[in-house]
């Protein structure tokens, strides 16, 4: 592969027939790649059949041998009840809380469910973020945060992260913007360059 | 009342046998509800009974004969993991009808379905004391080391496939472990208390615990003292063990007032 993490040629996807793709792209260690479209182009789709979380119906996804791969989902399950910490949550993906925004770092040690919503997204997203991982896939990672934890998501991806690949989703163009080295636009399959 | 019975040596190996469930259960119970599955426990409960009557008709032993059975709903578990709920609804319907039919028919069976069903715990002998030890020393560290993949599957189930790796086996070990103890204890302790050991000091922990390892800790302290309690409550006033267990265990959670929205 040469130095490149994923290589996807003619990616289509779907769960029981093709409703997203084709898609085509190179990721290599330090870029960030945004994939923007509007909603139902199946960008969420054609991301999660980068780890084979849905089938492929054509094309090829070809990943360097040994790749560890961290996935955000969009969604997630109700956590209401569940006497697990914030730290207990990172610890299970092998994240390191070193980096958390001190409005968070705070309150790793309180059950989840007596986090807000946009802490817990935060938490969540940081347990893929600060994973052990050469590729993170963030599905949506803005959903739900406030202004302060989009900035300081913004910020943290903003800064150099030589060793792994990060291919982001979202519908909101400003972080798209801000974060992305490359943009591909889902739908028309044109690559246009980031601003 | 007699409170002597307490101290009567003819009850010791029942009480461990017990305590040692009691403290194992509950550890049972917080990933079973974790995964949403806690009515397989009464599902594996049920068909434990059923297959130690059929093993004692039979003429083999009883721990044997309810072992297989739950083992055997462990599979069908994982094998119908989409019918969720509805195969635990079916398993439970077939191991009663099958229990009930066999106490009916047949002699030998009346006295051990009555014992497995209304919880006589003191009939257990040292047989049900060694191989619960045996299972306990084995369990502890199988799920200390399913902890992770369990609570991975629960909150990031996409995890294991995204590194190209498969958390089933270790899935399908958890359901195996949760049978086998299960049909220990509905052999030794009966079909109901041992649902209630899973299904109660759970709730108690998930309100309660400040963090999943306190949450442990909590749930098997809760089982364990309160099955303790049921014990002498049930040997002083000459009363089936199993009830006083359930009402005691469903007690505590109205006294400590666990919120309906969190059942």
């Amino acid at each position: 592969m040469d130095g490149i993490l994923l290589r996807v040629t003619g990616l289509m996807a779907g769960y029981t027939a093709p409703v997203a793709g084709p898609l085509g792209f190179e990721l290599r260690r330090g870029e960030i790649l945004g994939l923007a479209g509007p909603n139902g182009a199946g960008k969420s789709t054609l991301l999660k059949a980068l780890w084979g979380g849905v089938k492929v119906f054509g094309g090829r996804v070809e990943k360097a041998p040994g790749l560890a791969i961290s996935h955000q989902a969009q969604s997630f399950d109700d956590l209401r009840g569940v006497p697990l910490t914030g730290r207990e949550l990172l610890a299970l993906t092998g994240a390191v809380p070193a980096g958390l925004p001190p409005w968070l770092a705070e309150r790793l040690d309180w059950r989840l469910d007596r986090l807000s919503g946009g802490q817990l997204q935060f938490l969540r997203l940081w347990a893929c973020l600060a994973a052990p991982a050469d590729i993170v896939l963030l599905d949506e990672p803005s959903n739900n945060l406030d202004r302060a934890g989009v900035d300081y998501l913004a910020d943290w991806l903003g800064r150099a992260h030589d060793d792994q690949g990060i291919v982001i989703v979202s519908h909101d163009p400003a972080l798209i913007d801000r974060v992305c080295t490359r943009v591909i636009e889902v739908g028309g399959v044109v690559e246009v360059p980031a601003q | 009342m007699n409170l002597e019975l307490l101290f009567d040596p003819l009850f010791r190996v029942p009480f461990f046998t017990g305590l040692l469930l009691a403290g194992l259960l509950p550890l049972i119970g917080m990933y079973l509800r974790l995964r949403g599955e806690w009515l397989a426990a009464l599902a594996f409960a049920q068909m434990a009974s059923a297959g130690a009557l059929l093993a004692m008709v039979l003429g083999w032993p009883m721990l044997a004969g309810g072992a297989l059975a739950a083992l055997l709903a462990a599979l069908a578990k994982g094998f119908a993991a989409a019918a969720g709920a509805n195969a635990y609804a079916l398993m439970m319907l077939l191991a009663w009808g099958a229990g009930v039919l066999l106490v009916a028919n047949h002699p030998l069976a009346e006295q051990a379905g009555h014992a497995l069903f209304d919880g006589q715990l003191y009939f257990t002998g040292e047989g049900h004391l060694l191989a619960v030890g045996l299972v306990c020393a084995g369990a502890v560290p199988v799920l200390l080391r399913l902890n992770r993949p369990l609570l991975l599957a629960r909150f990031f189930p996409e995890f294991h496939q995204a590194r190209g790796l498969d958390a089933r086996p270790r899935l399908m070990l958890f359901d195996l472990l949760a049978g086998v103890v299960i049909a220990l204890a509905t052999v030794s302790i009966g079909v109901m208390a041992a649902f209630a050991l899973v299904f109660v000091p759970p709730l108690v922990a998930y309100r309660f615990g400040r963090s999943w390892r306190v949450g442990l800790g909590l749930a098997a302290l809760v089982g364990m003292g309160g099955y303790s309690l049921a014990f002498a409550l049930s040997l002083a006033f000459d009363q089936p063990f199993g009830p006083v267990c359930a009402v005691l265990l469903v007690g505590l959670i109205l006294l400590l007032g666990v919120k309906s929205d969190r059942l």
